[in-house]
């Protein structure tokens, strides 16, 4: 009998773990469709346990996820791992970075069927898009625009936040794009590229004597406005839905006349990809209105970009009531800007809370 | 007997341990001190070091924008003079934090030393401390349950007087002061009671038995004693409360903005931190050259 040396319990360890490595491995490669890597945040939609199996079971492709915490952790994962991931979950604004950097590749449209039904204000978003070649398919959607306490007048304009009916019952979401995406709209100027920043600074300010708070997190908006301390609020769509499905506050979403501040998600597949096949797969089974009716009904989702999945909706849902289609034609979205604007638009957005904390 | 020792000794000579030459003082110093010093530098310096380092950047170094090294970060002051406007508030509302946080703290940490012994004080410090303990946080939001209109405090007034309009001041200074002396008062109890423990009895016994009132007893012996205390407390709470930025946040509403809320989001919002570093330097450099202006007073008190 061997003696049970040092090197021989190396050995016998390091033998176990080979045959366990190739063990493991044998049955992936067993599947010719093989497996995906998704990048995404941790519970948004791709990782739902029910639709990962009904996937493999309709394709023979299994799904693997890794997360991010936040959009430049993202972009840090892709720039650094080549080769790890096959789809990536990006908002439109990251798109553009993305895009400039090589990160993604085209998408092969004829392999996503579900496209065809995706909303064509959307999939023209130029953030997803580079010398006429997508690079990711829109996937859901939202907007920051107005919510009122059900029973007021709807307003039909973000003059409204500035009217002296609404005198200290204004919230506003502590957010520097969002407040001069707002400011530019009431100035009729473009969200993204406003030209005249003093006219946004003078829109934001004309509010103060209506600015009651500034809400940083959706739970300090459900608990304020449950108490009773504003009527009148910028929020998020999908925000709204929560509040009165699961909270059970009387709030209407309002989309005036100026449109809303939207956001757009995209699924790309980077350029390093090992299985774009198998990713696109999965993006046409993310857009397909079967997996979306679930995932909204079930456990809650943004607009999907799909329109036949939006409309495949219950008529009464209030996802689907919400964000109307239609909504979508006047709705701006932010986009890539450059460091310069984005740092120009966080001191006005400072500026103006040093105003109201006069 | 002992000569036999003393010259068994004499001839061990310089190979005996007593003999051996000793170390400068310093090497065991620094022996000593070593582990401290290197670990102050690894966990204090060295992060502080690189945000001072990236006070004087032009961008966040963490993407593809180039970096230069700049002062312009340290121009903020001049470029966005509202920021000025905002130090002030910072200030104002860290000194009238340390006043209040001074006056209930020492009264309480007087009514500790002087009213209560053995266990029944013990029991009382840890009933102080408890509420420390406890996040930060929640005792934040617990006070936006009291102060809101129909709040805590709201109920208790129309339970005595049912028509009297509302006394609720969430969303005010006033909000954000009473969140912070609350979160700072242990602080002050505790420094003023250790100073106050030491004062001995036998000085206040000798002041009452010669004819001394309660208030000169207070103003003349007792605060003088415990001036150490009372300034360590007052530093301890008004260095940290100009920088803080959750209670502005939570009670402040549309007023809470302070350097706290703009140093903050400088970090989490903008991604701008060198920026944010700046800011905080200058914040700190303003603070030093407040305790330079007083370090007369500072000494002459931790010497009483």
């Amino acid at each position: 009998m061997t003696e049970l040396t040092r090197r021989n319990t190396m050995k016998l360890m390091s033998a176990a773990l080979i045959a366990g490595v190739s063990i493991s491995t044998l049955p992936r490669k067993a599947f010719s469709a093989g497996s995906i890597t998704v990048l995404n945040w941790q519970g948004y939609g791709t990782d739902e346990a029910w639709s990962l199996k009904a996937f493999t079971e309709k394709t023979g492709i299994t799904v693997v996820h890794d997360y991010y915490s936040s959009e430049s952790e993202m972009l840090t994962k892709m720039r650094t791992n080549p080769g790890a991931y096959d789809l990536v979950i990006l908002n439109a604004a990251r798109c553009a970075q993305a895009v400039a950097e090589d990160l993604l590749q085209p998408i092969d449209f004829s392999k996503v069927p579900n496209a065809s039904t995706v909303d064509e204000t959307l999939r023209a978003n130029p953030n997803f898009s580079k010398d006429g070649k997508g690079y990711a398919v829109p996937w859901v959607w939202g907007m920051t625009s107005l919510a009122i306490r059900e029973g007021m007048t709807v307003p039909d304009s973000y003059a409204v936040l500035a009217d002296p009916a609404y005198k200290g019952r204004v919230a506003m979401d502590d957010d520097a794009i969002i407040n001069v995406g707002v400011g530019a709209l009431m100035s009729g100027q473009d969200i993204n590229d406003p030209k005249d920043l003093a006219a946004v600074t003078a829109a934001l300010k004309s509010i103060k004597p209506n600015v009651k708070l500034l809400w940083s997190t959706e739970d300090q908006w459900n608990k304020s406005f449950a108490a009773k301390e504003f009527d009148l609020s910028l929020f998020w769509s999908g925000g709204s839905v929560r509040s009165k499905r699961v909270s059970k506050l009387p709030v209407q979403f309002v989309v005036p006349k100026e449109g809303g501040v939207g956001w757009v998600d995209g699924l790309g597949v980077p350029a390093s990809a090992p299985n774009p096949e198998g990713a696109l797969a999965f993006v046409n089974w993310m857009i397909d209105p079967i997996f979306y009716v679930e995932w909204a009904t079930k456990i809650g989702a943004p607009a999907s970009s799909n329109s036949a999945a939006l409309s495949a909706l219950p008529a009464d849902d209030l996802t689907r009531l919400v964000h109307k289609t239609e909504y979508l034609k006047t709705t701006s979205f932010v986009s890539g800007i450059p460091d310069d604007r984005r740092e120009a638009f966080n001191n006005i957005w400072q500026e103006v809370k040093a105003f109201y904390a006069e | 007997m002992q000569n036999d020792r003393l010259i068994s000794a004499s001839e061990r000579g310089p190979s005996g341990p007593r003999s051996r030459r000793p170390l400068p003082p310093w090497v065991s110093t620094t022996a000593l001190l070593l582990p401290t010093y290197g670990w102050l530098t690894l966990a204090v310096f060295l992060p502080l070091l690189t945000m001072f380092v990236f006070s004087f950047m032009s961008a966040t170094p963490m993407g593809k924008a180039p970096i230069i090294f700049t002062l312009k970060q340290y121009r903020a002051f001049i470029d966005q003079p509202y920021l000025v406007g905002i130090g002030i508030t910072s200030l104002l509302i860290g000194f009238w934090t340390t006043l209040f946080c001074a006056v209930l703290g020492f009264l309480a940490a007087v009514a500790l030393v002087r009213s209560t012994f053995g266990k029944t004080r013990e029991m009382l410090l840890i009933l102080i401390l408890l509420p420390f303990w406890t996040n930060g946080l929640v005792r934040v939001f617990s006070w936006t349950m009291v102060l809101r209109e129909n709040g805590f405090l709201d109920s208790l007034l129309h339970m005595i007087a049912p028509e009297a309009g509302s006394i609720g001041f969430l969303y005010t200074r006033y909000a954000v002061v009473v969140g912070l002396v609350h979160g700072y008062l242990p602080y002050m109890i505790l420094t003023c009671y250790i100073a106050l423990v030491a004062i001995d009895d036998a000085i206040i016994e000798a002041a009452s038995s010669l004819g001394a009132r309660w208030w000169t007893i207070l103003f003349k012996i007792l605060m003088p004693l415990a001036a150490p205390g009372l300034i360590s407390g007052a530093v301890l709470i008004f260095i940290p409360v100009i920088g803080s930025f959750m209670e502005p946040r939570i009670l402040g509403g549309r007023v809470g903005v302070t350097m706290g809320t703009v140093i903050e989001d400088q970090f989490t919002q903008a991604f701008n931190w060198p920026l944010g570093a700046s800011l905080s330097f200058t914040l700190l450099a303003v603070v030093l050259a407040i305790f330079a202006t007083f370090s007369g007073v500072l000494r002459r008190g931790t010497v009483a």
